[in-house]
């Protein structure tokens, strides 16, 4: 049994290593292969045109067979970051953060203090979903005007990124006709939440970045 | 150990007694979920694949933990380096891409790496009409990308760098929330 456990570890580890990978995953040392490395970002206008979705995902390339022991860290906060005033400085978070089978979104609010070291504040909006566990359908939350979800999804970024290391590598002189989705039937864990832009802003643009910080 | 599990069962059965006698109180104990302390920023993430091609490979930590506000200043000139270097549509000066964008413009946009979100309408990395409006599940941000790196002014320079060939997800997205494909 941990014979096993252990077999399986490893061969996991040079599986990863052996796939170096990109949008954001696997981007750099100090993050690679913890679960604190945040492989997507995105932010998009909701089905219900008023509000806007934000979707983080962490843990790239979890095979189908290891994403049903998967799980988000007590000890990593994803937070969204929203920028009203085009200074790069967040002006609002959404932060989240798993407590027991249940992620638990505080905002969006603003943060007493900006930049690399976050707190929690406890009086800002709250609000929580279950998390899904593997091989169920999704538990959506409604709650203070939000949807929220957490848990593992299909990992919607695509890209032939074996090919670009073969060309950054100066194996390859171009891509190929067709390319082949280095991405494809593999998972990630999700964190989708949806605000009403109402909450974030009025009209024009907002700047948004997604950070894991991890208790110190 | 035998010890410890007669132990355990005397302290288990004493517990429900107590328990059970204290019927006068209403109250019930309640565990407060702990949200204290300091959490330190160790990834961060705007637009996709930055950190990935832009940073040299010795900085990418630091990249990840210098705030949006301080990254231009302290990245967008190894950025410009890396770009001029990889890509031979950047390689004489005045190159430019299709969004009319020299190699110090281009990279002074992408340096400071935050994610543009129109709350007025159309959300979209590109789609032909509106640029870095947002960023939905079905963009081909890749492709965008390298064609803005290698295509030069019109999209057609260095045709077999600009495209990847792979233009959709592996499984389709969902119109409603939560949006994403169930896991495989």
């Amino acid at each position: 049994m941990k014979k096993t456990k252990i077999l399986t570890a490893t061969l996991l580890v040079a599986i990863i290593g052996l796939i170096t990978v990109a949008a954001d995953h696997i981007d750099a040392p100090a993050v690679s292969g913890t679960k604190a490395d945040i492989t997507d970002f995105y932010a998009f206008q909701g089905e219900d045109t008023n509000n806007i979705a934000f979707v983080a995902n962490v843990q790239g390339l979890l095979a189908p067979s290891a994403t049903s022991t998967a799980s988000f860290d007590e000890n990593v906060m994803v937070e969204f970051n929203i920028d009203t005033n085009n200074d790069n400085v967040e002006d609002l978070v959404i932060q989240a953060i798993p407590r027991d089978g249940k992620m638990y979104f505080f905002g969006p609010y603003a943060p007493s203090s900006t930049g690399l070291n976050s707190t929690i504040n406890e009086n800002a909006i709250k609000s929580e979903v279950s998390i899904t566990p593997y091989g169920s359908s999704a538990i959506v939350a409604n709650q203070n005007g939000m949807k929220f979800f957490a848990g593992p999804r299909d990992d919607p970024f695509f890209m032939d990124f074996a090919q670009y290391g073969e060309i950054i590598g100066g194996n390859a002189s171009g891509f190929n006709n067709p390319g082949s989705d280095t991405f494809a039937g593999s998972n990630v864990m999700s964190i989708v939440v949806e605000v009403p832009k109402s909450q974030i802003g009025t009209s024009g643009t907002i700047n948004t970045w997604v950070e894991a910080k991890t208790k110190q | 150990m035998k010890f410890n599990k007669i132990k355990y069962i005397a302290f288990l059965t004493l517990s429900l007694l107590i328990m059970s006698c204290s019927d006068d109180s209403d109250t019930t104990i309640q565990i407060e979920t702990d949200f204290s302390g300091t959490f330190v920023q160790k990834d961060q993430m705007g637009r996709p694949a930055v950190n990935t091609v832009f940073v040299s490979s010795s900085s990418k930590d630091e990249f990840n933990t210098t705030i949006p506000s301080q990254q231009s200043a302290m990245f967008q000139s190894m950025f410009q380096t890396n770009l001029t270097a990889l890509s031979p549509a950047f390689a004489n000066s005045g190159d430019k891409n299709a969004l009319g964008q020299d190699a110090a413009a281009f990279t002074g946009l992408l340096a400071t790496d935050v994610l543009n979100v129109s709350l007025d309408g159309t959300t979209t990395f590109f789609d032909g009409t509106n640029v870095l409006t947002g960023r939905a599940l079905a963009d081909d941000v890749i492709t965008v990308e390298l064609l803005l790196i290698f295509g030069g002014e019109d999209f057609t320079e260095n045709p077999s760098l600009s495209d990847d060939n792979v233009s959709a997800n592996d499984k389709p997205f969902l119109t409603s929330f939560p949006y994403l494909a169930s896991p495989w």
